[in-house]
């Protein structure tokens, strides 16, 4: 039997095992999002995006999560309004690292939380007229602001308030302010994943539809593009338009890390939407390709070999100045490339890694591992759809250890029984992983690295991976008398 | 290029490179149709004005970055406080996810939790079922001794009942008939962390005094020697606890300790991952109907609780998060009082050396403004022990801080000479902090980790003591409670000082002379 049947063979009996600790009827349940990739075959053959078992401690949060945290808490002129009550915005406060540059409080508002931290008579009579005054007075304090999204929280669908309407006639009073309600109460869906599909249609609504295109003075060139879904997490967005800019594109807007309003208003204008994460992203993009013909292309600037493969594919779009330019991005990075990888490579070659991250990295960090040296035979999404899967399979090897919605107990499990080099999730795992004596690296937040993107982050990537794994501390978690023993 | 092998630059330092500053620049140019440069220079300096003070405290709806967090947070860490006990959380499973992350970045700890993860569909139809399958799931895969359950905003606004939701699971086999199961509701839309802390604890020692939710009968009060300790929700647990023991352990005194994560976030890193460790165990939980009485370390953090307590025929002693020389003979009093056993020679001692520290230091400390915020017991401690050193705590704010609080804070104020010109602030947030700080400025701030945005705008150095602290490692480890925690709060307290000292005295040629090598 071949290394990887044989894998495939332990995972299969893995899963069956640790399915054991379930009641029957989970079991059955949770088996379908477990599976080990066998070679050739276009599906992981997991179920996803489906709702998650009560009391089993999923990783996954919410559709608020999507919305606030994600896809519009980045945009950094504008105010997001955490309506209910106090817990959502400040849980959420700051915490993803979305990199923006402003003066925040003034013209800017990316690491402050606004809520409306409603009390019981609010529950009880309704939050609109709160959310009146709220707008009121985040006009009176902050008036530099140019726009207001209403993050909705759980009760705001439970009680029947009307944020539309509120935001309609708050909008005309303050002649035609950008005002978003967005109806991403954390009930809604199953995971995060709603919430970027819902504040997607909310950009499309109260964004492109709301807003006279000329509204910012604006000189297309046939070069411009914008970044979709690069959250500028540690600077990530950054050291990707660095290279989009060195190809000769012209990057129009980020969306959303260091985003702004004007931006977003003039992202129908761009000649290609570039779009890194897929999952988040991915309904805006077909959208403007729908509405204003604007074709979009995923990328992957995860490690050289991807950065190389998605420059071209990007580069494909233009004209022969523009992949001239590409092959010489290309060029000039491969002596940095390639001394990261003579110092970092014989350091982590053959290392194991298991992730388990969000919607994206789940598959695009693989590429940048393998540049590496190192193998990834686990991984997972805590709020992919099939068609994530679908396109793991172009990133995955035979026998990789498949789990979508892995719960506490799962992931605790297998990482137990296959022992990698290094696990990649989130803070709620770290300190599991490290205390079995595992090295770990947050690959949401970057471990308050970054950026991990382009060829300069593929340095910090290296450098960060390594001290991990090769952090003096896992050769002192016994003591010495414990080993005699 | 600026980046290589040999040295990698990560956002420190590869942003202020100079291809990356210009890139900056010709965004913000050529898309981002900023706000005009004067623009922006004209509403900074406004901001600092008497007048936009006026106005942001005309405030009636919006609250910008408080200091509080939802009544959930606070179930979850007393759940933690108990021996192999998985808290459940009922309600939007996003919540959990949340509590989980807050906790693990502040105490850099695992939290375990769980949710029963309710959607749509339970909106309108109740969330029994994800009750009754939440409570099965658990119970299987993480053999849980006790499950302690709260809820989430969304299951209280469809008003889910908790006592009828956990009999109907047993009856459905979900969980033992006899397994332990306390619960408490804890809407996010009432109080803060510190409620859902009250709420939480109060549901549990009800369930093992009072029957067990009706599943057998009250426990009746046999009255012993012993003692309860209650903390209250408090971001130095581990830190404290352990301190707060070995006072105990010096008296020589029979305690309980009502709700003890300190073991559960303070695990080792040997090869082992304890999803329980530590916490009072249930048998305690049961026998401390028993005591003598209960010191209670954050009266306002467990109001409820104790006057529960109280109705069982228990002295309580209602504390402030005593802090300090007094805050701490205030303590050890009340624990010779209630036990009857006299303070120990050597606590009397470490008084001593505490009062030594002071007074080597308190030159530095005299007469200094401070500014703090934080959650109101801890205000009330802090501010007391300020004014002890001689210090002005002209500005003590709290959001989750009521009038009755701040009436509390009024008459520390009222009793010591350096009260004089100081103010209280209940129910305000950090947006009212920022004007205070320009408008009435100080020497020092004290609060969490988000002062530290206040800091860089106002200029106010910021002594990190609350909670969440997630920028700074291990000041949970270290105790704030008895005379070893007030030294370790000196210091910090000192630290800055020093280090704001050296900073503004190191101009070469201009201000180095008070660059003293002794201080």
């Amino acid at each position: 039997m071949s290394a990887t049947a044989e894998a495939r063979v332990n995972g299969a009996e893995l899963i069956e095992e640790v399915l054991k600790a379930y009641p029957e009827k989970s079991a059955k349940k949770r088996a379908k999002h477990l599976n080990v990739y066998e070679e050739g075959k276009s599906e992981c053959d997991v179920k996803s995006n489906i709702k998650s078992l009560p009391g089993v401690m999923t990783i996954r949060g919410c559709a608020y999560a999507g919305s606030k945290g994600v896809v519009w808490g980045p945009i950094k002129d504008m105010i997001h309004i955490s309506h209910g009550p106090v817990g959502c915005g400040q849980y959420s406060w700051a915490s993803r690292r979305n990199y923006y540059i402003g003066t925040t409080g003034i013209d800017t508002f990316g690491t402050m939380q606004f809520t409306s931290d409603f009390q019981e008579k609010d529950i009880v009579f309704g939050g609109d007229k709160k959310l009146e005054k709220i707008i009121d007075e985040i006009q009176e304090l902050f008036p530099l602001n140019k726009g207001i999204t209403v993050q909705s929280e759980c009760p705001i669908g439970l009680i029947g308030d009307d944020i539309e309407a509120v935001s309609k006639k708050k909008s005309k009073e303050y002649e035609g302010k950008t005002i978003v309600p967005v109806r991403c109460e954390g009930f809604r869906g199953v995971s995060q994943s709603l919430g970027h599909h819902i504040a997607n249609d909310a950009v499309r609504d109260f964004v492109f539809d709301k807003t006279d295109p000329d509204k910012n003075k604006f000189e297309s060139t046939p070069y411009d593009v914008a970044i979709i879904g690069d959250y500028n997490i540690g600077g990530d967005a950054w050291s990707s338009r660095i290279l989009l800019e060195e190809m000769g594109l012209r990057v129009i807007a980020q969306w959303s890390g260091d985003g702004s309003i004007a931006e977003l208003e003039n992202t129908p204008k761009a000649k290609l939407n570039i779009l890194h994460c897929y999952r988040s992203m991915n309904y805006i993009s077909r959208h403007m390709e729908e509405k204003y013909g604007i074709p979009w292309v995923e990328y992957n600037f995860f490690g050289p070999s991807k950065i190389e493969e998605s420059l071209r594919k990007i580069a494909s779009f233009f004209d022969d100045t523009i992949k001239e330019k590409t092959e010489q991005v290309i060029a000039k990075y491969k002596a940095l490339t390639d001394a990261v990888i003579a110092k970092y490579k014989p350091r982590l070659q053959g290392k194991k890694v298991m992730l388990f991250v969000g919607g994206l990295r789940p598959r695009h960090v693989i590429g940048a591992y393998e540049d590496l040296g190192m193998e990834v035979v686990g991984t997972g999404y805590e709020f992919g759809h099939n068609d994530d899967y679908q396109r793991t399979t172009h990133y995955v090897k035979d026998g990789t250890l498949i789990y979508d919605d892995v719960t506490g107990y799962e992931f605790e499990k297998f990482v137990e029984a296959v022992q990698p080099d290094l696990v990649g999730s989130g803070i709620k795992e770290k300190y599991v992983f490290q205390k079995m004596g595992v090295p770990f690296r947050q690959m949401h937040s970057w471990d308050y690295s970054g950026p991990y993107h382009g060829y300069d982050g593929f340095a910090i990537f290296a450098r960060d991976m390594d001290m991990a794994i090769n952090n003096p501390v896992w050769g002192l978690t016994k003591a010495p008398w414990a080993k005699a023993a | 290029m600026s980046q290589s092998a040999e040295k990698v630059l990560d956002h420190f330092h590869l942003f202020r490179e100079p291809e990356y500053k210009e890139m900056f620049a010709n965004k913000k140019k050529n898309f981002e149709f900023s706000v005009p440069a004067e623009e922006l220079k004209k509403q900074v300096e406004y901001a600092k004005t008497v007048e936009y003070k006026e106005k942001n405290f005309a405030r009636e709806a919006l609250t910008v970055n408080p200091a509080k967090a939802c009544q959930p947070l606070g179930a979850v860490f007393a759940a933690n406080g108990f021996e192999g006990t998985l808290p459940f959380v009922h309600g939007s499973q996003g919540c959990v996810a949340y509590y989980r992350s807050h906790f693990s970045r502040h105490f850099k700890e695992p939290t375990s939790c769980v949710s029963s993860s309710m959607t749509e569909d339970a909106a309108v139809f109740g969330g029994l079922n994800n009750m009754i399958d939440g409570l099965a799931n658990s119970y299987s895969l993480y053999k849980p001794k006790m499950i302690a359950v709260s809820t989430t905003c969304m299951a209280e606004v469809i008003g889910d009942d908790l006592n009828a939701f956990i009999k109907t699971s047993r009856e459905k086999g979900s969980i033992p008939m006899e397994f332990d199961v306390p619960f408490a509701h804890t809407p996010a839309f009432v109080g803060s962390h510190i409620t859902g802390y009250d709420n939480a604890l109060k549901g549990v020692l009800n369930y093992f005094w009072d029957g067990k939710a009706g599943t057998v009968e009250p426990l009746k009060r046999k009255p012993n020697s012993s003692i309860n300790f209650i903390g209250g929700f408090d971001g130095y647990v581990v830190g404290n606890n352990r301190e707060v023991k070995r006072i105990f352990n010096e008296f020589g005194v029979k305690y309980t300790m009502l709700c003890d994560p300190s073991d559960a976030w303070d695990t080792p890193t040997d090869g082992e991952f304890r999803m329980y460790d530590g916490g009072t165990t249930l048998e305690d939980t049961a026998n401390a109907i028993n005591a003598k009485g209960t010191i209670m370390m954050q009266t306002i953090s467990a109001e409820k609780t104790a006057e529960y307590i109280e109705s069982k025929g228990q002295e309580v002693v209602r504390l402030h998060h005593p802090m300090g020389v007094k805050g701490t003979d205030e303590f050890l009093m009340a624990i010779s009082k209630l036990t009857g056993k006299p303070i120990p020679e050597s606590l009397t001692k470490e008084r001593g050396r505490l009062v030594d520290a002071v007074a080597d230091s308190s030159a530095h400390i005299h007469g200094k403004k401070f500014a703090l915020y934080g959650d109101p017991d801890l205000m009330l401690g802090l501010t007391a022990f300020l004014l002890e050193l001689g210090a002005e705590p002209t500005t003590v704010l709290s959001t989750n801080g009521d009038d009755a609080w701040a009436a509390k804070v009024q008459a520390l104020f009222d009793a010591s000479p350096f009260g004089k010109n100081c103010k209280v602030y209940p129910k305000k947030d950090l947006w009212h902090m920022r004007s205070l700080l320009f408008t009435d400025p100080v020497d020092f701030l004290i609060g969490n980790t988000y002062g530290k945005y206040l800091d860089r705008d106002t200029g106010t150095p910021l002594i990190r003591i609350g909670f969440p602290i997630f920028d700074r490692h291990h000041k949970h480890r270290y105790p704030v409670w008895g005379y070893q925690g007030a030294l370790n709060v000196l210091v910090a307290i000192l630290d800055k000082i020093f280090d704001q000292m050296d900073a503004d005295t190191n101009g070469i040629a201009t201000t180095d002379y008070s660059f003293d090598i002794i201080r």
